[in-house]
């Protein structure tokens, strides 16, 4: 699946966007956002345990305990601030 | 109904004569059209000067959501005729960052909406602004009046 990085968690992370294959046993948006903190140090200070963000699973908003089942794009970002 | 994301600046008197003309049944126009300020005003009273400001948005996601939020207004007023145009990339102060114009019979269901829209886009559109400042590059950070604003139009 593509993960996909926004606003301040891109540069964290070091890159936009990135293709994974996560194993066995991640099923929902909270077991990526662990497995994906051991990919780099970038990762882990991103998606770190308190830090403010949110996810997107195919482009709609998601909670933590959304399951992955069949998701092509994976996006994590900080809160919204348009307007 | 009409939402656009775009790299270019609008015309607002073009827009809104194309989103009214041929409509007789609008009665209230309600336009609200966000700027590029000159300063950031953090905790209240501390002030940084932005030389500019850089929109990131989710290409896809972004339209969707704004659709949504337009549907949603749609549901709850009358209205004849709804615009969001909503800007991304750099932008100097002074410069239009986005327009929202509701149309209805009725003066106050456009206010009304207009207020809606421009709440929830604020918290419920994926933008991002990035500002530009004699301190180097800074991200805004999500306001809590903003939230509080947003959650007045929550259902109860």
């Amino acid at each position: 699946m593509k993960i996909r990085y926004f606003a301040w968690m891109k540069r964290t992370v070091g890159v936009p966007e990135e293709e994974v294959t996560p194993p066995a046993g991640i099923d929902t948006v909270g077991d990526l956002v662990v497995w994906l903190r051991s990919r780099s140090s970038g990762h882990a200070e991103a998606l770190a345990e308190g830090a403010a963000f949110g996810a997107a699973v195919d482009q709609r908003t998601a909670t933590f305990d959304v399951k992955l089942a069949g998701a092509r794009e994976v996006a994590f970002f900080p809160p919204f601030t348009g307007g | 109904m009409s939402v656009r994301v775009q790299e270019a600046d609008f015309d607002i008197g073009a827009e809104l004569s194309r989103l009214t003309d041929g409509n007789r049944r609008i009665g209230g126009l309600a336009v609200f059209v966000g700027l590029v300020r000159e300063m950031h005003v953090r905790e209240g009273y501390h002030r940084d000067r932005v030389d500019a400001l850089t929109l990131e948005h989710y290409p896809g996601m972004t339209e969707t959501a704004l659709q949504e939020i337009e549907a949603e207004a749609n549901r709850r007023w009358p209205l004849e005729a709804t615009l969001i145009v909503h800007r991304y990339g750099r932008m100097e102060p002074g410069e239009r960052i986005v327009l929202v114009a509701v149309g209805s019979p009725h003066r106050e269901a456009a206010f009304e909406a207009c207020e809606f829209l421009v709440d929830w886009l604020k918290t419920k559109a994926p933008f991002w602004k990035l500002e530009d400042t004699p301190k180097g590059e800074q991200w805004v950070g999500a306001h809590q009046e903003d939230d509080a604003a947003a959650a007045r139009w929550e259902k109860k």
